[in-house]
């Protein structure tokens, strides 16, 4: 019997050691590799940054947020203080608060960021899922529109930024824009390079669909979109999320490219302004930056996957 | 016997396929007359176009000539009157076993029957193919058999003017066939309905059937023969594996496979 227990304890520990003690030692081995090439890298900003500066450096730009933070509210409650004995010595002031206008902080841009990837993504799968699905149920329009897909697919976001700028300046003009050009720039940048693996896996996953089924939906005389909804999304839902995943990766990665070449707020911006200040602080704050933009990248991806557990019918599909 | 107005009549069906070398034509002048609440098999080597038939009867093809004539008009298109039991099943694979036949009850009773009316005729058809206790299950969850029930009550709860059954048992194994078999009977002795199923399982053919098609080798494939089984019901497996006359069409129809229609082996 005890036997049998240990046996079973064994077998466990070896399981658990396997899930979390390889990770851990991969990482481990990461960073000491990291350490030791780092260590030999000079440049004229210093030795590159290994794991401990960065670890120092993520606290100090955590501790400049809190200051930051602090800052502005107290700013804040000046305001307040001064409008109130205003208001005391008058009661007909009119009461005006003025904005914070501080220098973005790290965890600010890290929101801007965040908001522009997403949105940008939203907007594009709006547009890809549908035109994914008519694009798998119809052969014309594939090959009408396929072409054109397989040519712009490839382009890269900086032959788009140009553009998008000239054109975002030309068509918004407004003297009380509801959202900022810089931030529709990163957005309609990234909306144009993240369009594509979802239309095509869309198409693809749509177009697979099994005979059988199609024949079940004919013999019901299934309206067209009874047919969309309950048979062909249903059946490409797997291909649709392995096209998302593409696409909010690839967003990910247009944003920062765009943000840096383009200006606009953000951890691209980040990286650059920090690039053109070259202090001895400069590449440990890149290097935070790099693991930050690693990290969410990693978070976006994994936020898809639960998404697709959610929503999928099929839970043993949903894999890594 | 020959009465005007069959209730089905598959009228000089004719079928060509394109292919890169012409045309192939599959089937030949299939003529065919059933009469309501008969129960017909087709039998055949593989590939010699029996589904080809019921895919024109489904209206899931179109003959190239000659058609196919329901109570008096022209089929030509798929419809839920010609339901049809697919041999893999075909069930969607992301809705429940009540799901299922809910899809096909919404579509045909649209307006006819009420929520709860509808969900009585779901729970009804369930009950006649024994599958009420797993209702709620996922075809993922439950067994090849079964399955086959769901597709068999989906096929049942449309009310159909003719149930098509192509292979329907064919991916079973025996003892599960033999188990489907009963309930169909069952059902068929209850609903009367008119059935036409394809199966290459001469048992199967001879104990369900009131006629068999026996259909030549493709290409240009037409009917051969077509044997009455003459056998009181409600028949009975274990009965009838003694009986002489069952015996004499058990042996009629495989002296039509292997000995007129031989497969020459490739």
């Amino acid at each position: 019997m005890s036997t049998g227990k240990f046996a079973l304890d064994g077998a466990l520990f070896r399981k658990m050691a396997k899930a979390i003690g390889l990770p851990v030692v991969g990482i481990a081995m990461f960073l000491v590799l990291w350490a030791v090439v780092a260590d030999h890298i000079h440049t004229s900003l210093g030795t590159f940054p290994g794991p401990e500066a960065v670890a120092v450096q993520s606290e100090n730009l955590y501790q400049d947020y809190q200051h930051a933070q602090e800052k502005k509210a107290q700013f804040y409650q000046m305001q307040e203080e001064r409008n109130a004995k205003l208001l005391a010595q008058n009661p007909n002031y009119k009461v005006v608060i003025y904005p914070y206008t501080g220098q973005p902080t790290f965890v600010s841009q890290i929101g801007t960021s965040l908001v522009t990837v997403l949105s940008g993504f939203i907007l594009a799968s709006l547009i890809a899922i549908p035109l994914g699905i008519a694009i798998g149920l119809s052969s014309s329009l594939h090959a009408a529109v396929n072409p054109i897909i397989q040519i712009l697919r490839p382009v890269s976001p900086l032959a788009w930024l140009p553009l998008v700028t000239i054109v975002v300046s030309a068509l918004y003009a407004s003297n009380d824009p509801m959202f900022s050009k810089s931030y529709l720039v990163s957005m309609i940048t990234v909306l144009l390079c993240c369009l594509w693996p979802t239309i095509i896996n869309t198409a693809v996953g749509v177009a697979a669909i099994s005979q059988d089924l199609t024949n079940v939906s004919r013999v019901l005389r299934l309206n067209w979109w009874t047919h969309v909804r309950k048979i062909v999304v249903p059946s490409a839902l797997p291909m649709m999320f392995t096209g998302l995943r593409l696409s909010l990766s690839i967003a990910w990665m247009v944003l920062i490219a765009a943000e840096m070449l383009a200006q606009n707020p953000g951890l691209g911006k980040f990286v650059w302004d920090e690039f053109q200040n070259g202090s001895s602080d400069s590449l440990s704050r890149i290097m935070v930056a790099v693991v930050v933009i690693g990290l969410i990248g990693f978070m976006l991806d994994r936020t898809m996957l639960l998404l697709q557990c959610w929503i999928s019918w099929d839970k043993k599909s949903v894999l890594r | 016997m020959m009465n005007q107005t069959a209730y089905l009549e598959i009228s000089q069906v004719s079928i060509a396929f394109p292919t890169p070398t012409g045309p192939f034509l599959a089937l030949n002048g299939v003529d065919l007359k059933i009469s309501k609440g008969e129960f017909v098999s087709l039998i055949g080597h593989s590939g010699c176009g029996k589904s080809t038939v019921l895919n024109i009867v489904a209206g899931l093809y179109q003959a190239t000539q000659g058609g196919v004539i329901l109570q008096g008009r022209e089929v030509t298109e798929p419809g839920p009157e010609r339901a049809v039991v697919f041999q893999n099943h075909s069930l969607l694979p992301w809705l429940t076993a009540y799901e299922n036949v809910e899809i096909a009850v919404k579509q045909v009773f649209k307006g006819k029957k009420s929520k709860s009316e509808m969900r009585e005729w779901i729970e009804h058809n369930m009950k006649l193919v024994h599958m009420d206790h797993a209702m709620h299950k996922r075809p993922d969850e439950i067994s090849g058999g079964m399955k086959q029930r769901v597709g068999i009550a989906r096929a049942l709860a449309m009310q159909p003017k003719v149930m098509l059954m192509d292979e329907p048992f064919g991916a079973l194994d025996a003892l599960t066939r033999a188990h489907l078999q009963d309930s169909l009977m069952e059902i068929q002795a209850d609903l009367k309905n008119t059935v036409i199923m394809i199966t290459h399982d001469v048992d199967e053919a001879v104990l369900l059937s009131d006629r068999i098609v026996m259909m030549t080798n493709g290409p240009a494939a037409t009917v051969g023969e077509i044997l009455t089984i003459d056998l009181p019901r409600p028949r009975d497996r274990l009965v009838l594996a003694d009986n002489p006359t069952y015996n004499h069409y058990r042996h009629e129809v495989l002296k039509f496979l292997y000995e007129k229609q031989r497969k020459v082996a490739h």
